[in-house]
């Protein structure tokens, strides 16, 4: 049976393999930063067929909004295509990479295809549509794990102001 | 509703709001020059038609005649694509923007938006956030100077005012206790409208909101006189046209979205006393709307022919020093006005 909801999976869960392949394999790294951006929004399509959206709609703003435009203003400004190939200077390093990349694949196919499935899975799956719903993340930010919540913004707004400090030598 | 009925209704919308806003994009062009020489006591278009009506459809004609030129320097698929992000963004947008209220005819419930999504102003925000890439990606994939300075400017202008944007926002989102335009609409009902309850609030949406269009005063990414066209400097022909499009068009859906957070979207106040039959209330409603939306978009084009630019210091000062403040200040007031109301 082919639902709605599997074609709609399918189309963003291609997207999302077929640019994230895109992105390490593109020499220009602004055409590889777009492909990220692609990747974020496919991502974002999941979301949405998990019945989260304020997680897909977050994605979008925070990730594909802001850090992916901080990024290019990185790149764009730094102009790294000009610099020499990091693997030329670092010979050595072309190997380490390849053993970590083959370590994180082999996790990844040992938890697909090899993990067990926890037994409440069944069990809470009609409670995962109000999961993902504005209201429900609130409640949750707002009373169970308040403090943490609070602590993650002091965390931020820590790091902001050291990175004025920084960025900043002389105060008028 | 069946899945066919809604793809088959949600496409007629599609494409009614799409034909509507080319034609309102259109005439908001030759109303802005209409309106551009009357300030300056000039005549303005009137060569083509009567009183020059049909001259926006010579102004699309002859753009699209042209040449279009990439520069030799350019990143070919990045400046092609540039253009297309800005009308993608600046077209999607108005999918969650009620026009008016839902009513019953057949049988059935209508509602007068594309998509009743519970994370409506969200979405929006989130594709204006996208917006900043298409001003980006023009900037730099034009392999020319002038293009790059715009391009960064107007970045760092969309991401300054984008905070004090999503704070104003944030207050509005408080005293309705939803992110669903409809539900935010419904909330102002009578007089509460939002432009009465946080003014404050208001004025920094607004404010943020000619930044994020580019609009003057704040038309720095595109200032004539010191970086010739900015962002879009090395466009011409349709590409040149498609940011020209998708900035009026963002000018309606920065106007449609300040009628539905503060001037309370479609309501008319005291509209029930008059005991109209159901179908007088929603066209009521509607044309409501629209007169609002109307009144916005003349504030705008008068607001570009009134006041000079700022400069590009004052613009960052204003952003963070004022508009800043001045919406966490707003959002204070409104947190108080919750706990009252």
């Amino acid at each position: 049976m082919i639902t709605l909801q599997i074609i709609l999976f399918s189309v963003f869960a291609i997207i999302a393999v077929v640019t994230s392949i895109l992105v390490v394999t593109r020499k220009n790294p602004i055409i590889s930063a777009l492909f990220l951006v692609l990747n974020f929004a496919a991502l974002a399509g999941i979301y949405l067929l998990l019945n989260a959206q304020f997680i897909a709609v977050v994605q979008v703003i925070v990730y594909a909004g802001a850090i992916m435009v901080l990024f290019l203003f990185v790149i764009m400004l730094l102009r790294p295509e000009h610099e020499k190939n990091f693997f030329e200077e670092n010979p050595k390093m072309k190997w380490l990479a390849l053993i970590v990349g083959v370590v994180v694949f082999f996790q990844l196919i040992y938890t697909i295809f090899f993990g067990k499935l926890s037994s409440s899975i069944h069990q809470n799956a009609e409670k995962s549509v109000e999961i993902g719903t504005i209201e429900s993340i609130g409640r949750g930010l707002f009373t169970t794990y308040l403090i943490p919540f609070e602590a993650a913004g002091f965390l931020l707004l820590a790091a902001a102001i050291g990175a004025l400090v920084l960025a900043k030598k002389h105060f008028d | 509703m069946g899945i066919l009925e809604l793809i088959i209704v949600s496409l007629i919308k599609i494409i009614v709001i799409a034909v509507v806003m080319l034609l309102t994009v259109s005439y908001l062009v030759y109303f802005e020059r209409k309106i551009a020489a009357w300030a300056q006591n000039r005549i303005g278009p009137n060569r083509v038609g009567p009183a020059g009506i049909f001259q926006p459809f010579a102004d699309v004609l002859k753009l699209l005649l042209k040449e279009d030129i990439v520069p030799t320097a350019a990143n070919k698929q990045m400046h092609t694509l540039a253009p297309m992000i800005a009308l993608f963004v600046a077209f999607s947008t108005f999918a969650v923007l009620p026009v008016g209220p839902s009513f019953t005819a057949f049988g059935k419930v209508f509602s007068f938006v594309v998509a009743d999504v519970n994370i409506g102003i969200l979405y929006v925000l989130a594709l204006t956030s996208v917006g900043v890439y298409a001003i980006t990606f023009s900037g730099w994939s034009s392999g020319s100077k002038y293009s790059l300075l715009g391009g960064i400017r107007s970045s760092a202008q969309m991401i300054s005012y984008e905070i004090s944007m999503g704070f104003s926002v944030a207050g509005v989102i408080l005293l309705a206790e939803s992110l669903r335009p409809i539900a935010i609409v419904n909330a102002q009902s009578g007089w509460m409208w939002n432009i009465i309850l946080q003014p404050i609030g208001f004025i920094t949406f607004l404010v943020s909101a000619f930044a994020e269009t580019n609009r003057l005063p704040f038309d720095l990414p595109e200032a004539e006189p010191e970086l010739v066209g900015g962002y879009h400097t090395e466009y011409s022909s349709m590409k040149f046209a498609a940011f020209f499009l998708s900035e009026y068009a963002n000018m309606i859906i920065s106007s449609a979205l300040i009628v539905t957070l503060y001037l309370g979207g479609w309501q008319i106040p005291y509209l029930e006393l008059l005991n109209l039959s159901a179908g007088w209330v929603v066209i009521l409603q509607v044309g409501a709307f629209i007169f609002k939306l109307v009144f916005i978009m003349f504030f705008f084009i008068w607001v570009r022919w009134s006041i000079p630019r700022f400069r590009y210091d004052q613009l960052m000062n204003i952003g963070w020093k004022v508009m800043f403040p001045l919406s966490l200040l707003n959002l204070l007031w409104v947190a108080i006005l919750a706990m009252i109301l």
